[in-house]
């Protein structure tokens, strides 16, 4: 099992650790509840090392990445980050990713359990020139900072002016001195900032940032509060509403297609898909009662089982309510629906909503 | 948390507190710290009854669902209807307000094949 570079400093906050995509990583430290409560009002800081990153170079890149992805990576602008999806010939969903276009490189940040199998899907297709990879996973950090005060929190730490950076831009600056590429980019539904920083250089930064600003709200934040802030969020998790069976169409992330690129892996499959518009797809679910849905149960819809739950959890968004994704036939996934979810042989009345289920101020 | 002294354990981290031929059960401190966040309690139904050490709920966290089992035999006599609406009540007190369900006990001997305070220290150490 591998470690982050911030191992030491989770065990000595009383982490709880579990295997995640191949490293131990903190699922909570002191309660999954607390932690998204801080995230939500105050700040919490997450280390993400744990997620792939490959930098890719050459003159290339761009076009090359094009006829790979679903959404367009030639039309991003300097220091711009792209959502953006790999799929296989069926449309099925190999990853989804993060494209970040820096300087002289882009990075691009994979789901750690798909690192491997990101990074030879990348290699097999790789043109003879124009395009060199370089794979970082384990060998550099990423730290994020997420929630209201975030920008309130780290602005004493760093060079630039964060409150001039845009959602989904980036920039090359310092953190407590160290060059570090700062995006404002996050998986929570709240703003906030994620730090790619050398291996050498997260320990001191991690800690100065709890220390600095956990008298202000800043909590330490694991994998268990992370899952529950981007389910709520309307966020797909990759082995959950993405998978190579499940397309980015039927994630409800047909803004992330763009048919009108030329050619890239999957497209006939999809733009069928969008023709036809005749497949089971992902719904938001509220729960009637306090029984709460997860992954795998049965979904019912009008005396028959039309597809099972995909995440599930409690949402203290949303006053404490059960939400959950499905992937149910059409008919079942038009907002307003009700459908029955099979809990220990006991079916328990649920109602389709539309994504996402919270949304924050702005 | 040390352990109540009053109390009797068993291995898959439930208490007992005997009173005559009934018995109030819960789950121990260990157990509400390793589950994390208690969201939800499904008890065994009043006049249901039970037999020792076999699954008759469940205790779901934030992130799992987990068996619960009953530590003695008998006849469930009185729930918590209290955790439906407060199921963090097993977190802030496993041994006072999070109690789980009573039972009239059908077989007293059970209690010898449960652990002392000391003993269940023991189980849950390292």
């Amino acid at each position: 099992m591998k470690r982050t570079a911030l191992y030491d400093d989770h065990a000595r906050l009383g982490a709880k650790l579990v295997p995640f995509g191949g490293f131990e990583m903190p699922v909570q430290y002191s309660s999954i509840l607390r932690e998204h409560d801080a995230v939500r009002h105050r700040a919490g800081l997450f280390d993400l090392s744990h997620m792939g990153q490959f930098w890719l170079t050459g003159d290339m890149v761009a076009p090359w990445a094009d006829t790979l992805t679903t959404n367009a990576v030639g039309t991003m602008k300097p220091m711009q980050a792209r959502y953006n999806l790999f799929c296989n010939p069926e449309g099925g969903t190999h990853d989804d990713t993060i494209f970040y276009r820096l300087e002289n490189r882009w990075l691009l940040v994979v789901n750690a359990s798909n690192a491997d199998k990101m990074w030879e899907h990348l290699n097999a297709n790789r043109p003879q020139s124009g395009v060199e990879l370089e794979n970082q996973h384990g060998k550099s950090s990423l730290v994020a900072i997420q929630g209201p005060r975030s920008v309130a929190m780290l602005q004493p730490h760093v060079d630039v002016d964060l409150g001039a950076l845009k959602y989904y831009f980036c920039v090359e600056g310092r953190v407590d001195g160290v060059p570090a590429t700062i995006a404002r980019t996050g998986y929570t539904g709240e703003d906030g900032f994620e730090l790619f920083l050398s291996n050498d250089a997260a320990p001191a930064i991690w800690n100065a940032l709890l220390e600095k600003h956990r008298s202000e709200g800043l909590e330490p934040c694991g994998l268990g509060a992370r899952d529950v802030l981007r389910l709520e969020a309307g966020m797909p998790l990759y082995g959950h509403e993405l998978t190579e069976a499940i397309t980015p169409v039927q994630a409800g992330l047909k803004w992330a297609v763009k048919t009108a690129k030329p050619d890239f892996l999957g497209k006939e499959a999809l733009e069928r898909q969008i023709e036809g518009d005749d497949f089971a797809r992902i719904a938001g679910v509220v729960m009637d009662g306090r029984i709460p849905a997860r992954d795998g149960y049965p979904v019912w819809h009008d005396g028959r089982v039309v597809g099972s739950i995909r995440s599930g959890s409690i949402a203290p968004s949303l006053d404490n309510k059960n939400i959950a994704t499905a992937l149910v036939e059409k008919a079942a996934a038009t907002e307003g629906a009700r459908l029955e979810i099979e809990i220990r042989g006991t079916k328990h009345e649920a109602t389709v909503v539309s994504l996402p289920f919270y949304k924050r101020a702005k | 948390m040390a352990q109540p002294e009053d109390l009797l354990y068993s291995k898959e981290h439930e208490w007992v507190k005997l009173d005559g031929e009934n018995a109030t059960i819960g789950i121990t401190d260990y157990a509400q710290e390793s589950l994390g966040d208690i969201v939800y309690v499904e008890l065994p139904k009043v006049g249901r009854e039970i037999e020792q050490f076999f699954n008759v709920g469940v205790i779901e966290s934030v992130k799992a669902v987990s068996d619960l089992f009953t530590p003695m035999s008998g006849k469930v006599v009185e729930i918590n209807e209290a955790l439906d609406g407060d199921p963090a009540a097993v977190n802030r007190e496993p041994y006072g307000a999070g109690w789980l369900f009573k039972l009239k006990l059908s077989d007293l001997d059970e209690a010898k094949s449960l652990l002392n305070a000391a003993d269940y220290e023991k189980t849950t150490a390292g």
